[in-house]
């Protein structure tokens, strides 16, 4: 019998390969935008019984925070720089996804090797987990504008969400709860900085910012 | 009995579906369109006529068009249809399906590059470019349903899915199946990689190495080219026939089942612009990606 929590783990592993895919940003948040928000209803879709309030709560809030709140902010600096699609990434979009087929790979495997504290809900659960946290990683390396470095940082929170669903921490969700406000605040933060920086170069290349080393190249 | 009707189905009914499609492409417009069996009136047409041969050719450009007819006829031997066996079948079948593919490929360019067209020499060159791209994505998807029905062959594949397989493995069959349907696209010359309809050099892909063709030696290529798509769109259909229907049902399932894939990318050709050519490879991969996940799915799931 597939459950809810397979095709959920299945459709999050989709998104990453279409983020890795896609240079046009506004899609990449929106994208980004549908992978939190999904992602925070796992745990109540999963859990089969009626959930608790506390649980409702908790993953109305961050579904909230996560499929509003960032898109929102994000959109908002979109329009203050005009950036439409990230120009030229370090690595391509084809082998980006090929990359991140090979991210998927790995977290595989490690999946296959890593000592479990016991049952997990799923047995997709730690490799969609991984793989999300890898792609984030990826988007960060490899992309050049400050923009698509930020959703790469959400999608590596998003991951970590789906971590602590696949090792079912109980008390997992106040954690979440506080790194959901670690990351809002870094996504305030970053908005503004994305400002400033292209208000100083006219562009949102990080490139641009290795002018500023005093190091002598 | 039921075999020799599958095939003479597929045979009979194949050049129907360029013709739903392009009635579908037309209503979705807002055109009449062609008539639904304009492809059999084509076919008829080129059998009466001659063909005037280049002198600058041998043998191998009327070999083409020969062996594309004659490897698309052998690959519509292995193809079941739901409990209605195939005429051949063993462990392994479904990479000689995909090959003898690749072997009317490789004749048809042959046959593009023996007029000595530079135009022609252009499109073989695209057309071995595109279909080795779209191969992996082809054979991981194969390799997948392979591993899901526990069998290599395509009569053990597409003999045991129903709806207790899809309860189990739904995610897999999905990718299996939207990466197929990319596949089929590509292969058969759909609108986001070729647009069957245009004659502008410089985006033309199959249309192009087939120029210097006529008459008789068309009417096989249109013909092979139609049996094509009805293959490749069994590999689709076959996935998601019942397990437990009598031959008869299945067979009418499949036809209807076709009928359905035939508007399905019609839709799909009237809703999509022609991808750019250097875009053309992303699609590819993203069809390879979605057809190894479907692999890794396989692997982990159980």
């Amino acid at each position: 019998m597939i459950s809810w929590a397979g095709l959920i783990l299945v459709v999050l592993l989709l998104q990453n390969l279409m983020l890795l895919g896609t240079g046009r940003v506004r899609a990449c948040i929106r994208i980004a935008a549908m992978q939190g928000a999904i992602l925070s209803l796992l745990p109540i879709l999963s859990s089969g019984g009626v959930p608790t309030l506390r649980e409702t709560g908790i993953a109305a809030a961050s579904a909230a925070l996560k499929g509003i709140a960032f898109p929102w902010l994000l959109y908002r600096s979109l329009r203050g720089t005009g950036v439409r699609r990230e120009g030229a990434p370090l690595l391509s979009y084809s082998a980006s996804i090929v990359a991140g087929m090979a991210v998927l790979g790995i977290a595989l495997w490690i999946a296959s090797r890593a000592p479990l504290p016991g049952a997990t809900a799923s047995p997709l659960a730690l490799p969609a987990a991984l793989a999300t946290m890898f792609t984030g990683m990826l988007l960060i390396v490899t992309r050049r504008t400050a923009l698509m470095q930020l959703l790469g940082y959400i999608v590596l929170e998003n991951g970590i969400f789906a971590f602590g669903f696949a090792m079912e921490i109980q008390a997992g969700l106040l954690v979440e709860l506080g790194i959901l406000i670690d990351a809002f605040l870094a996504v305030l933060v970053m908005g503004v900085a994305i400002f400033h920086i292209h208000r100083a170069y006219d562009a949102i290349d990080v490139g641009q910012l290795s002018a500023l080393t005093d190091w002598d190249r | 009995m039921f075999a020799a009707v599958n095939i003479a189905l597929a045979l009979v009914l194949s050049p129907l579906l360029l013709g739903v499609i392009n009635r579908t492409k037309a209503v979705v417009a807002g055109r009449k369109g062609q008539p639904l069996l304009q492809t059999y009136y084509d076919l008829w047409k080129l059998m009466h006529k001659g063909a005037a041969i280049s002198r600058t050719t041998s043998w191998i450009f009327i070999a083409g068009p020969a062996t594309g007819a004659a490897a698309a006829f052998t690959a519509a031997l292995f193809m079941p249809c739901g409990t209605v066996p195939a005429v051949f079948s063993f462990q392994g079948d479904l990479i000689v399906f995909a090959y003898l593919f690749g072997l009317a490929r490789f004749f048809t360019i042959l046959a593009a590059l023996d007029t000595g067209s530079a135009f022609e020499g252009m499109g073989a060159s695209r057309e071995a470019a595109y279909s080795a791209m779209a191969e992996p994505a082809l054979l991981l998807a194969l390799a997948a349903l392979a591993r899901e029905a526990g069998s290599a062959s395509l009569a053990g594949i597409y003999g045991q899915y129903g709806a207790a397989h899809w309860s189990t493995s739904g995610p897999t069959l999905v990718l299996a199946i939207a990466a197929m349907f990319v596949v089929l696209l590509a292969e058969n010359c759909r609108i986001p990689v070729d647009d069957p309809t245009t004659h502008l050099e410089l985006t033309m892909i199959h249309e192009v190495m087939v120029l210097d063709h006529g008459g008789v030696d068309f009417a096989f290529i249109t013909w092979s080219a139609s049996l094509k798509l009805w293959l490749f769109g069994s590999l689709i259909v076959g996935i998601m026939l019942p397990a437990g229907a009598t031959p008869p049902e299945s067979l009418a399932l499949r036809v209807g089942g076709m009928l359905g894939l035939a508007v399905a990318v019609g839709i799909t050709e009237s809703m999509m612009a022609r991808l750019r050519l250097v875009r053309v490879p992303q699609l590819l991969t993203g069809a390879g990606a979605l057809a190894l996940l479907a692999l890794m799915l396989s692997f982990s799931m159980r």
